[in-house]
């Protein structure tokens, strides 16, 4: 089976709400968690609203959908790559993203940051790496 | 290994083609297609940034996108290579990967 493990960059580029695109990458996601790969996250450009702590939808009527991501750690989507030049163009740092952890089954289920912040060279590299890249 | 990166947006409403151009590698291409190809032009204020990749990622546009937008070939920046559909799945097939910066 290993032979068959492809990695998999889900590219996050679209603020939260004012479009279906952040939402649908989310669902497309946990679907393809399904399926056993390599699979990571990136976050940049507007995308890394989306990990914004302190997100509060009860006004606009639409699902409030940023906790889903604390749930990735359970479908062993361990991987969340932010941008820090994204961050530092918004106004944004590390701490005002939301704590996303996992549960390491290789260390004694020891918990984990699944956010990691990378520069704009290592996420181009990070892209350069993979054997799909699925854009949102 | 490279990529084939796509960009559909106009470089004058969306910041795409900047992290298109941010992003990609050295022996990378950069695909223009529907609005993106108003990027491709000369003498606009993208234009620099644009040129200042060229040799080490390639340029290419969609020509049936640029023809539908009234942009003859001969307004392209320098060394930004028209392709139609068949040079479109060319380009796909010769990288390892393609990005789309939607």
């Amino acid at each position: 089976m290993e032979d068959d493990v492809k990695k998999f960059l889900y590219v996050n580029r679209k603020a939260p709400y004012g479009t279906i695109y952040a939402l649908e990458a989310l669902e497309v996601v946990l679907i393809g968690a399904a399926f056993d790969q390599d699979v990571s996250l990136a976050f940049l450009d507007d995308g890394v609203f989306q990990l914004v702590k302190d997100q509060n939808t009860d006004g606009i009527g639409m699902k409030n959908f940023s906790p889903t991501f604390r749930a990735l750690g359970d479908y062993e989507v361990t991987k969340l790559f932010v941008e820090r030049e994204s961050l530092d163009e918004r106004g944004l740092s590390p701490d005002d993203l939301q704590e996303i952890m996992y549960e390491d089954e290789d260390d004694d289920w020891a918990e984990k940051p699944s956010i990691r912040i990378v520069s704009r060279a290592e996420m181009a590299d990070i892209m350069a790496e993979q054997d799909v890249v699925l854009s949102f | 290994m490279s990529t084939l990166h796509t960009v559909n947006k106009s470089p004058f409403a969306s910041g795409s083609l900047q992290s298109a151009l941010d992003h990609a590698k050295d022996g990378d291409a950069i695909l223009m297609i529907e609005d993106g190809v108003y990027g491709a032009a000369a003498g606009t204020r993208v234009a620099e940034a644009l040129g200042a990749r060229k040799g080490a990622v390639s340029l290419y546009v969609l020509e049936g996108d640029i023809a539908a937008r009234g942009i003859s070939t001969r307004r392209l920046i320098e060394g930004v290579k028209p392709v139609d559909y068949a040079g479109f799945v060319g380009l796909a097939a010769e990288h390892d990967r393609t990005q789309a910066w939607l």
